[in-house]
């Protein structure tokens, strides 16, 4: 904190008052419903609701629907954080290494963040189109039974695949600026001992990178948690029979289109709980071998 | 120097796969549309430019029925605008000054308030979004611009920017200026603000594009075609080709990709450098 401030007695409540209001309405009072409204059950017809303790918790997390959801988000964001940053973290090496064309490359490889997500799943949507996409008869041609409406797999694929290439850019920013924040001395240093260029990536300058990899798995988790929505809701919708369904996507089905709202409210808690304890599992843990 | 040169070469030849990765499929996008459908559906997607972009984007631009029922493509580009400039300035303004009265004030709530922007960083808008239509829609705030703009600047990732860039202020400034009689409000505006211009140059361009790419929320948002943006317009066009109809208009989807595209795309490279670094400062 500042070692000189202002004393004032009403100044700084005006200026935090609007950042405050817009909180306390639109993010604390809405947190609050979702956590009251799961624990009610509203008959069918909306007209009485009664409160019915953990019932909504209890009927939510040990549906198989809920469970197959929480399945595919499990690997769905595995394998998105740890696709997109392995393909980023290889073309930010190779960016910083090259002298010619490297603002070139630079600025190709990262203008793809500023596309949205929906976007880019429509674009993916229809390259993987049994009518017109290229990519569908592509795989089909070199005999991989492909189709993405009816088999699991398959449409896993296509979902992966295009939010591994949404998020691609955001990492290999993050990855170049940490690799141009390293001094040139220990490049330099790490030249004269070791002369394979493998060997010092992995002994140098990956821990080196330890910080900025952290902070973007955080990022890539959020991101394939929540949003991916937009790619979801342009491709697949969570089929074939809710294969894709990721546990965000849910919520949403069921609260606006099934209209069950204890329940869809109870998957927000409980979405909650594990955003929070996924954050504090990573400042604890991971953290912790990190050296900065 | 053979064995360098080779090292050199796969070098560049992983970056160009690279770029055509990243690239391609945007080309590939912008050149189908600009092909009668016809031509689409006979031939599948296209590599090179064809004759009908001028018919392409005029009727998804200009006329109405051309790509929605009745709303035109300029009036969703307009409400893309709205949201993006909306967004970017009001986080901008409402971040800067919470992060003022944190970082400058000594008062007795500061810490708690601080814990409660802090939460808004942890959950976000996608798991609270049926309780937080339901307050906007009490409020009868539906299909406004302020109900759309305003819930979404609830999170704090613009005060914590502004906290982290204050406290790198040296503390002779402000002793300087209190020497010189300078008030509190004073000093913001005629301090503080103009030191923070590069930073604020940053985040509104990265508060432009995520406010232009907003999804979830402007979804259920709007109910009136008139107020669609772009990204929304990607979203009905899914379902208009989802359903089916006589000829598919492939091209005046991949049109609509297209046009919510490059506006942010072309901020984003424009202001490239400012771009790069307010996004990596942002996150420390």
């Amino acid at each position: 904190m500042k070692r000189v401030q202002f004393e004032h007695s009403s100044l700084p409540y005006l200026f935090v008052a609007p950042q405050i209001i817009i909180i306390a309405i639109f993010f604390l009072w809405p947190a609050m419903q979702a956590i009251y409204q799961s624990f009610l059950l509203e008959d069918a017809f909306g007209l009485s609701t009664q409160f019915v303790w953990f019932r909504n918790y209890s009927d939510t997390i040990l549906s198989p629907s809920w469970l197959q959801a929480a399945g595919f988000t499990a690997i769905f964001a595995t394998l998105v954080t740890f696709i997109s940053m392995g393909l980023a973290l290889l073309l930010a090496v190779k960016a910083n290494e090259v002298l010619r064309g490297a603002s070139t490359y630079k600025t190709t490889l990262m203008w793809a963040y500023a596309i949205a997500p929906p976007v880019a799943g429509l674009m993916g949507n229809l390259m993987f189109n049994p009518l017109i996409g290229d990519l569908y008869k592509f795989f089909n041609a070199i005999g991989w039974d492909f189709n993405h409406k009816l088999d699991a797999f398959d449409a896993g694929f296509v979902v992966v695949l295009i939010s591994v290439w949404k998020q691609v850019s955001v990492n290999f920013i993050f990855f170049l600026s940490g690799l141009q924040g390293i001094p040139k001395s220990v490049n330099e240093a790490s030249m004269m001992d070791c002369n394979s260029p493998t060997r010092r990536f992995w002994t140098i300058t990956f821990p080196l990178l330890a910080p900025t990899t952290f902070f973007l798995m955080v990022i890539n988790i959020t991101y394939a948690f929540f949003e991916t929505f937009g790619i979801i809701d342009t491709t697949t919708r969570g089929a074939p029979g809710g294969a894709t369904n990721t546990l965000v996507f849910k919520v949403f089905q069921d609260g606006f289109r099934g209209a069950d709202l204890g329940g869809s409210s109870a998957q927000s808690v409980v979405l909650m709980v594990l955003v929070l304890a996924l954050t504090v599992v990573q400042f604890r843990f991971i953290e912790r071998k990190v050296h900065y | 120097m053979k064995d360098w040169n080779w090292r050199l070469i796969s070098t560049h030849a992983i970056l160009i796969v690279g770029v055509l990765f990243m690239s391609l499929p945007v080309w590939v996008a912008f050149a189908t549309s600009t092909h009668a459908p016809e031509t689409i559906l006979r031939e599948g997607l296209q590599l090179w430019p064809g004759s009908h972009f001028l018919e392409t984007y005029r009727e998804v631009l200009f006329v109405e029925g051309g790509v929605m029922k009745s709303v035109l493509g300029t009036t969703m580009l307009k409400n893309s605008l709205i949201l993006g400039i909306g967004f970017a300035i009001g986080k901008v303004v409402i971040s800067m000054l919470a992060a003022y009265a944190i970082v400058y004030f000594r008062f007795r709530l500061a810490v708690p308030l601080f814990w409660v922007i802090f939460m808004t960083l942890l959950l976000p808008l996608e798991v609270r979004i049926i309780p937080s239509y339901e307050v906007v829609a009490g409020l009868g705030l539906l299909d406004t611009h302020f109900g759309l703009i305003v819930p979404l600047i609830a999170s704090a990732t613009g005060t914590f920017f502004f906290r982290q860039f204050f406290r790198s202020v040296p503390d002779e400034l402000l002793e300087a200026a209190r020497l010189d009689g300078a008030t509190a409000w004073g000093f913001f505006i005629d301090i503080l603000v103009p030191l923070s211009k590069t930073m604020i140059a940053a985040i509104l361009i990265i508060m432009f594009v995520v406010g232009w790419n907003q999804y979830l929320w402007p979804l259920i948002m709007t109910t009136k075609e008139e107020n669609y943006t772009l990204v929304i317009g990607i979203k009905q066009i899914y379902q208009i080709l989802a359903e089916g109809g006589e000829l598919p208009q492939y091209q005046k989807a991949f049109a609509l990709t297209i046009l919510a595209t490059l506006p942010p795309v072309l901020v984003v490279l424009v202001f490239q450098n400012w771009f790069v670094k307010g996004l990596v400062e942002s996150e420390k």
